[in-house]
């Protein structure tokens, strides 16, 4: 079966510093995938290069079609949803506001009114919150939203950056939870990344570890799990 | 206490037109975060449009629409072809575009329409209206036409899925692209959407000020001072700044210096908001984490 998402050699700079030197992984429809890696690695260089935010060399390949190349734009409007580093949130714009964004490019009106009951039902408090500022709302409701927003496009790929950085663990477990639901019942294909190694394992079917830019390693993620060199390094036992 | 009432309400009237053109200030501003010098010439050059109209024949009210979507296509174009190479240039580069801009429109006028003064129409009848001795017919209804304009604005930001993409792609254009928003698009729409809204203000203002390319001059910089005073991030206040600068010009200019010198009181605002409260009365007060 041909992956969803394929990436191979794929390079990518800032000016002329070269972040990733030719990054290799693919994910499998219906999959969670995780990338896993120190601070610095690439992580959210390789989210930000699958949707042109960063100067790339090497080819992507999104259902089967090339889609590197392509405008930030045109790649979201395939249905490639990123929550990214620092979460986006549209500060000034109230909670309801950030969601109905979210679904900027869908035209089926009546099924986007349906999917923010949808979102509310995962997230209550969002609910709550809805007529709110968004910049006013706790780090952990702006990640939600961040989710949710992602969630609105009702999108094939779902791209996260990081979804538990700096929140309580209950958080992060909640949001964890969602994500897991969402892939099972919606068949929404993840591709995490993240620097909780044990969190992402426990979530992701298959992970890639990359160091400096390179994939060192690749496997499901029972068997990075039992890596000598992962456990000593990412989940610290 | 006639004259005084008087003051105010003509105050407010061309306060109204600085309300407008603030708007167009401000929209662009928080768009770029940079001030479109040449707002004003824009807006001069496409009342000439409307006289051009008017004097071949076509009724007023047809040849204020036609001048309304002219001054929009015309916008979007100078974004797409003058603004857009110069996007990521340094400030000082498309600061120096813009006053280019002030200057070409404003010789072409002149070349193409000498720069002699000419009258233009007012569509409100001579005699006052509601037997009103306070305010002219001309200023009851542009201050009317002005609060349509800005009501519908506010409406369009607030109501509509695209004002809504363009307040979001101004505010975090990188976001914006991320749920797919053409950001790019956005801005010259910004950029048609201010001139328009300039267009409207400079035909209700000609018939007051008479047309000729330096009209646009002085209301630029009463224009700027109400953007400053309400707060140049903030549009609601850019239009309260504007009749409160139409106001105390008016009533400063008739009671307290006279009316040589009532420009300077735009630039005693611009000065002393710098000075005292450099974000305007409404604005917000940016902090940035070094």
């Amino acid at each position: 079966m041909a992956a969803l998402l394929d990436v191979s050699g794929l390079q990518a700079a800032y000016g002329s510093t070269r972040v990733l030197h030719g990054i290799d992984f693919a994910l499998e429809e219906g999959s969670i995938t995780a990338l896993l890696g120190a601070n610095g690695a690439g992580k959210t260089t390789t989210l930000r290069a699958l949707c042109a935010m960063v100067q790339t060399a090497g080819e992507i390949r999104f259902d089967g079609a090339r889609i590197d190349g392509r405008a930030t734009e045109d790649i979201v409007r395939l249905g490639i949803a990123h929550v990214p580093d620092g979460r986006g949130t549209f500060v000034n714009l109230s909670t309801e506001e950030n969601l109905r964004l979210g679904a900027y490019v869908r035209r089926d009106k009546r099924a986007v009114e349906q999917d923010f009951e949808r979102i509310y039902s995962y997230f209550p408090r969002l609910k709550e919150r809805r007529a709110q500022q968004a910049g006013t709302l706790s780090g952990g409701e702006q990640q939600m939203l961040a989710v949710s927003r992602a969630l609105m496009l009702r999108p094939r790929l779902l791209l996260l950056d990081e979804p538990s950085f700096g929140l309580a663990p209950l958080i992060v477990r909640e949001i964890f939870e969602i994500m897991r639901a969402i892939n099972r019942s919606e068949r929404v294909s993840i591709l995490l990344v993240e620097q909780n190694a044990a969190m992402a394992l426990d979530l992701a079917d298959r992970a890639y570890v990359i160091e400096t830019g390179r994939v060192v390693l690749a496997g499901t993620a029972d068997s990075i799990r039992q890596d000598e060199a992962v456990r000593r390094s990412y989940l610290g036992y | 206490m006639d004259a005084f009432i008087h003051q105010v309400l003509a105050g407010l009237a061309t306060g109204g037109i600085y309300a407008s053109v603030a708007l167009a200030l401000v929209m662009i501003y928080q768009a770029t975060h940079l001030v479109n010098f040449a707002q004003g010439e824009l807006a001069m050059f496409c009342t000439y449009l409307a006289w051009s109209l008017i004097n071949a024949g076509c009724p007023y009210w047809p040849a204020f629409v036609l001048t309304v979507v002219f001054a929009f296509v015309l916008g979007v174009v100078i974004e797409r072809v003058v603004i857009r190479p110069v996007e990521n240039s340094p400030v000082l580069a498309v600061v120096v575009v813009f006053i280019a801009l002030l200057v070409i429109l404003n010789s072409i006028t002149g070349w193409i329409y000498s720069y002699t003064i000419k009258t233009f129409p007012s569509p409100f009848p001579a005699e006052p209206l509601f037997g009103n001795k306070y305010m002219s017919s001309h200023e009851i209804g542009a201050t009317g036409v002005t609060l349509i304009v800005l009501l519908l604005v506010y409406a369009f930001f607030r109501f509509t899925p695209l004002g809504l993409a363009m307040r979001a792609a101004a505010q975090n254009p990188v976001s914006a692209r991320l749920v797919g928003i053409r950001v790019g698009w956005m801005l010259a729409l910004g950029w048609g959407l201010a001139a328009a809204i300039g267009a409207v203000a400079g035909m209700m203002v000609a018939p007051i000020v008479f047309l000729d390319p330096n009209m646009m001059g002085g209301i630029l910089l009463y224009a700027f001072a109400a953007a400053l005073v309400g707060g140049v991030d903030n549009p609601g206040g850019a239009v309260l700044g504007g009749f409160l600068v139409g106001v105390l010009e008016n009533v400063l200019g008739a009671f307290v210096i006279g009316n040589e010198l009532k420009l300077a009181v735009a630039l005693v605002l611009i000065i002393g908001v710098l000075v005292v409260k450099p974000t305007g009365f409404f604005g917000k007060v940016h902090v940035t984490r070094v």
